[in-house]
């Protein structure tokens, strides 16, 4: 399979699981779209719990922990930091690369870099043996991944390789497909449950 | 979970269950769903050829489990994991509550697993002193509600918004709206500060690579994923049958698990962990963390060649997804702690015989999970198997000897059939069905109508009606059963027209033919069946025959497979076995594929005809067109019903000992025969006749229900 057709085909799959993709001709590109999503998500509350939901003391308590917009963005490439901030601070964002544990009630963004995307199932690959990395792409209500284009490969056979190599030492790697969900409450779907609520993949065209 | 220590205390909970109306909605609504999501799921795969390299690479793991642990062992503890082997329940708990106190471990929190509710993990742990959170919705809810799940992959099915709205107002102290949207919500926000806090995290694990040390968690929620991650220990607890010796393995399971489960193509996260990896709050910056494998029994039990196969169990629940009972009662009374009929089988093992007896009896033998099982197992047989054991290690129940003495002696046998129809002749009212039926012998049977014992059996009257054939190309033996031969000869005898209808066909009818001897290996008599399946082998010897021919579904299926189980320790026997099996055959399989009857043979004017598929024919035996086909040949117009292949609920002795179960499945069979609008019926197979033609006599609706032969004899062209 050509990367155009795998491309089409992780699109469509990821679509099926409640995913939003959209492909980015450049990381510029990319940076100013995860701003956008920031400032145009709800105020600084947590959404996730719906603030007007009425929760217990403790549970009330971890809406303090959050005032301002935050994306966190752990482990991006120099290039993408660097467009990242500026799109950031244009759009008065406030931006993290580590430091997770002290916004264990949520953030709004956490930015991630794909290592790998798997077209059959619409899944997007993420090695996160960095702690803020995994955290990122876990407390987040929205998280966005940067896939490569040329990183998506046609099924996790197809990948099997590199995983077996990356376990050959300490390794935390998740097959994330879609946003967090259940179905434990009358077989009703519900997205977000404890991961994000929503998953963006942005898929980076080749040069 | 089921605790019934009488099968009379464990009747009334049935009853009590099937009372629960939203339980059974909502298991309904499942059950149908299910059966599209899990077809659109498989639609691009070629699922019978994954379940088969899944079982296949079960088995070779299953046979070296103790040497890929210790491979497992080396690579995860090269990376930093410690990894133990508990022999029982009490050591892996133990394990657990030791790493915790090692650790100044105050709470805890948990992901779903089910090798942890195997041992009741949370109670030892909470009578040790920690406070324990399950973290998956469903197994947070139950666990708020003091109750094992009925479900394995949807713990709280049997729940409704409203109970669980209640359930969150008494947990927050505030009033909770019944939007599920919102609920979920709710719990979300609840159980963030539980993560934040937890010193611990306990896991299951869906995989354990040997190759590399990982261990592979599937999740959807994303739990598995926090709780692995934010405390600063991590201990996953999972049955040794988790071991697999390469990350192919797992990837092939997981093609398959979601898909199986629920219809998913894969689920929101996979998680892979190798060894330990950086955790801040960690005083050595690495997250403690160990695995602890469960034994349990499993050891031994991969070394059992009859039962070694749960162990390739992956744990995806479509075993209970389909079965009509669990449909009918769930969870908690089909099932102890594994539930389905993996658990019917699991939990003589896992939990003991006690919990086991009256549940294992419960199987209805249709085959529904054994033909979904991710992993090829072959429930049906096992549960029979438990059974059995359980029967020969605590003595059998008298009437269960007694019937095994009576089909073992074939003369005895028919001899009291013979007089039963002199017995009767006060209950039957001269019509074909048994009226006034004595109370005390059949109760809770007035649901359906039964039979009366015809005039003059098959068998008397097979020398007058026997056809003379000169230069026979083939041989065929007819093989009646018990209820052709002595309540339904007209069956036999349209079976006869219709294969004499082509030439060249010579036909016996040996005489020393007893029952198959399904009915005791549904009693759990595996040494009085043995016996009954010599003796029909010697009787039929089938060097004779070119085909065994039957028009009973069960009969055809039990001769065919079960027999050549029945040996398998006895090599001559076997043998023996394998070549009279090779020759069974069905009928409607006979006269379409041997005899390639088509729609020449026919005449007379068409009806509508639905249809009901045995499901010791379409799952036992794998026909399912044969029959429609030839309806369609004759010149009838087939009008398919709804659930057509879902046991009517016959299961033969399974009826009599739970009427309750029975009744409604073929309540359920009737309504979806009748939604048709045809007012004729057939099918293959003389226990379903006797249960829908009983079922509609006792509702006094007139639809005329018949065998597939006869629909065939009465439209031959007279020649
Ligand atoms: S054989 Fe049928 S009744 Fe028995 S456990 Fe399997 S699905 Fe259920
Ligand atoms: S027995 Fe088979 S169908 Fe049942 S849970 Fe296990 S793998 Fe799934």
């Amino acid at each position: 399979m050509t990367t155009p057709n795998l491309v089409e085909k992780l699109t469509a799959k990821a679509g099926l699981v409640s995913a939003t993709v959209r492909c980015v001709a450049s990381m510029d590109e990319a940076m100013a779209y995860v701003a956008d999503v920031c400032v145009g998500k709800e105020a600084c509350q947590i959404l996730a719990s719906g603030c007007d939901a009425p929760l217990s003391g403790t549970a009330e308590a971890l809406c303090e922990t959050k005032q301002d917009k935050i994306i966190c963005a752990p482990e991006m490439p120099d290039e993408a930091m660097a467009a990242l901030s500026a799109h950031c601070a244009e759009r008065g964002v406030k931006l993290i690369t580590s430091g997770m544990r002290a916004h264990l009630g949520g953030i709004d963004i956490g930015l991630t870099m794909a290592a790998a995307g798997i077209a059959e199932t619409g899944t997007v690959v993420i090695r996160s043996l960095n702690e803020e990395v995994r955290l990122a792409s876990m407390i987040a209500e929205i998280h966005i991944a940067v896939l490569p284009a040329r990183a998506i490969v046609a099924d996790s056979y197809a990948l099997e390789p590199r995983l077996v190599e990356w376990m050959g030492q300490p390794d935390f790697t998740a097959f994330v497909t879609g946003p967090s969900r259940t179905a434990d409450i009358e077989r009703v779907l519900a997205l977000g449950v404890h991961g994000p609520l929503e998953l963006h993949i942005l898929i980076l065209e080749d040069k | 979970m089921q605790d019934a220590t009488t099968l009379k205390e464990y009747r009334k909970q049935l009853r009590e269950a099937l009372e629960n109306d939203f339980q059974r909605q909502a298991l309904d609504n499942f059950a149908v769903a299910y059966r599209t999501s899990r077809a659109n799921a498989f639609a691009d795969i070629d699922a019978p050829e994954l379940i088969a390299e899944i079982a296949a690479a079960k088995d070779e793991s299953i046979g070296r489990l103790e040497e890929l642990f210790q491979e497992f062992k080396r690579h995860a503890e090269a990376a930093g994991t410690k990894v133990h082997l508990a022999a029982t329940a009490h050591e892996a708990n133990e394990i657990i509550a030791r790493i915790g106190k090692e650790n100044n471990v105050k709470t805890i929190v948990k992901s779903k697993s089910m090798t942890a509710e195997e041992t009741h993990l949370n109670d030892h742990l909470e009578a040790q002193g920690f406070e324990v959170t399950e973290t998956d919705l469903g197994e947070w809810i139950i666990q708020l509600r003091h109750e094992g799940p009925t479900h394995m992959v949807m713990p709280a099915i049997h729940l409704s918004r409203y109970q669980v709205a209640d359930l969150f107002s008494e947990v927050t102290h505030k009033q909770q709206d019944v939007d599920i949207q919102k609920l979920v919500k709710v719990a979300r926000r609840e159980l963030r500060p539980k993560f934040c806090q937890a010193d611990m995290g306990i896991s299951g694990a869906n995989f354990a690579i040997a190759a590399t040390g990982t261990i592979g968690l599937i999740t959807n929620e994303g739990n598995g994923r926090l709780t692995t991650t934010l405390p600063r220990v991590h201990v996953a607890l999972a049955g040794v049958d988790k071991l697999m010796p390469t990350l192919h393995d797992a990837l092939r399971i997981i093609r398959c698990l979601p898909k199986n489960a629920t219809g998913q193509a894969i689920t929101s996260y996979v998680t892979w962990i190798t060894g330990t990896v950086p955790c801040e709050p960690s005083p050595r910056g690495t997250k403690v963390k160990h695995v602890v494998f469960l034994d349990n029994g499993r050891l031994a039990m991969a070394r059992d060649p009859e039962f070694k196969q749960v162990l390739r169990c992956i744990r995806c629940g479509a075993c209970a997804n389909v079965c009509p009972i669990y449909r009918l009662v769930g969870g908690h009374k089909y099932g102890h702690v594994y539930i389905g009929a993996i658990g019917l089988v699991a939990t003589y093992f896992f939990h003991g015989r006690e919990k086991a007896k009256n549940l294992v009896q419960n199987c209805l033998n249709c085959g529904a999970c054994k033909a979904v099982c991710a992993a090829g197992i072959d429930l049906p047989t096992l549960i029979k198997e438990v059974h059995a054991r359980i029967q020969d290690e605590e003595g059998h129940p008298l009437y269960s000897t007694a019937v095994g003495q009576v089909l073992k002696n074939r003369k005895l046998f028919h001899t009291m059939l013979k007089s039963a129809r002199l017995l009767q002749k006060p209950i039957t009212g001269g019509t074909p069905y048994l009226r006034h039926l004595p109370m005390f012998l059949f109760k809770d049977q007035d649901f359906r109508a039964l039979p009366a014992v015809a005039d003059e059996a098959f068998r008397d009257k097979w020398e007058r009606i026997k056809p003379r054939v000169a230069d026979a190309k083939l041989k065929v033996a007819l093989f009646s059963g018990c209820v052709q031969d002595f309540v339904y000869p007209e069956q036999m005898e349209a079976a006869v027209a219709v294969i004499a209808s082509k030439p060249g066909v010579a036909m016996e009818y040996p005489m020393g033919q007893s029952c198959c001897g399904l009915p005791l290996q549904m009693m759990g008599e595996k040494q009085a069946g043995r016996e009954l399946a010599a003796h029909n082998m010697n009787a039929i010897d089938a060097q004779d025959f070119d085909y065994i021919v039957t028009m009973c579904a069960s009969c055809a299926s039990y001769l065919k497979h079960g027999y050549k189980r029945l040996f398998a320790d006895d090599p001559a026997m076997a043998y023996k076995a394998a070549q009279f099996a090779h020759r069974v055959i069905d009928f409607s399989s006979f006269v379409r594929d041997v005899l390639g009857i088509t729609d020449e043979s026919f005449t007379g004017p068409s009806k509508k005809v639905t249809y009901h598929a045995p499901c010791h024919l379409c799952r036992g035996l794998g026909v399912t067109e044969a029959p429609r086909a030839l309806l369609g040949e004759a010149g009838l117009e087939y009008v398919p019903a709804t659930e057509e292949d879902v046991c009517c609920g016959f299961g033969g002795t399974f009826s009599v000992k739970f009427p309750e179960l029975s009744k409604e499945l073929l309540g359920k069979k009737l309504a979806n025969l009748k939604a048709t609008g045809a007012t004729a019926m057939a099918t293959d197979c003389p226990g379903c006749i006797m249960q829908i033609r009983g079922g509609f006599e006792a509702e006094k609706t007139p639809f005329e229900v018949r065998h597939v032969a006869e629909y065939l004899a009465e439209r031959l062209k007279r020649k």
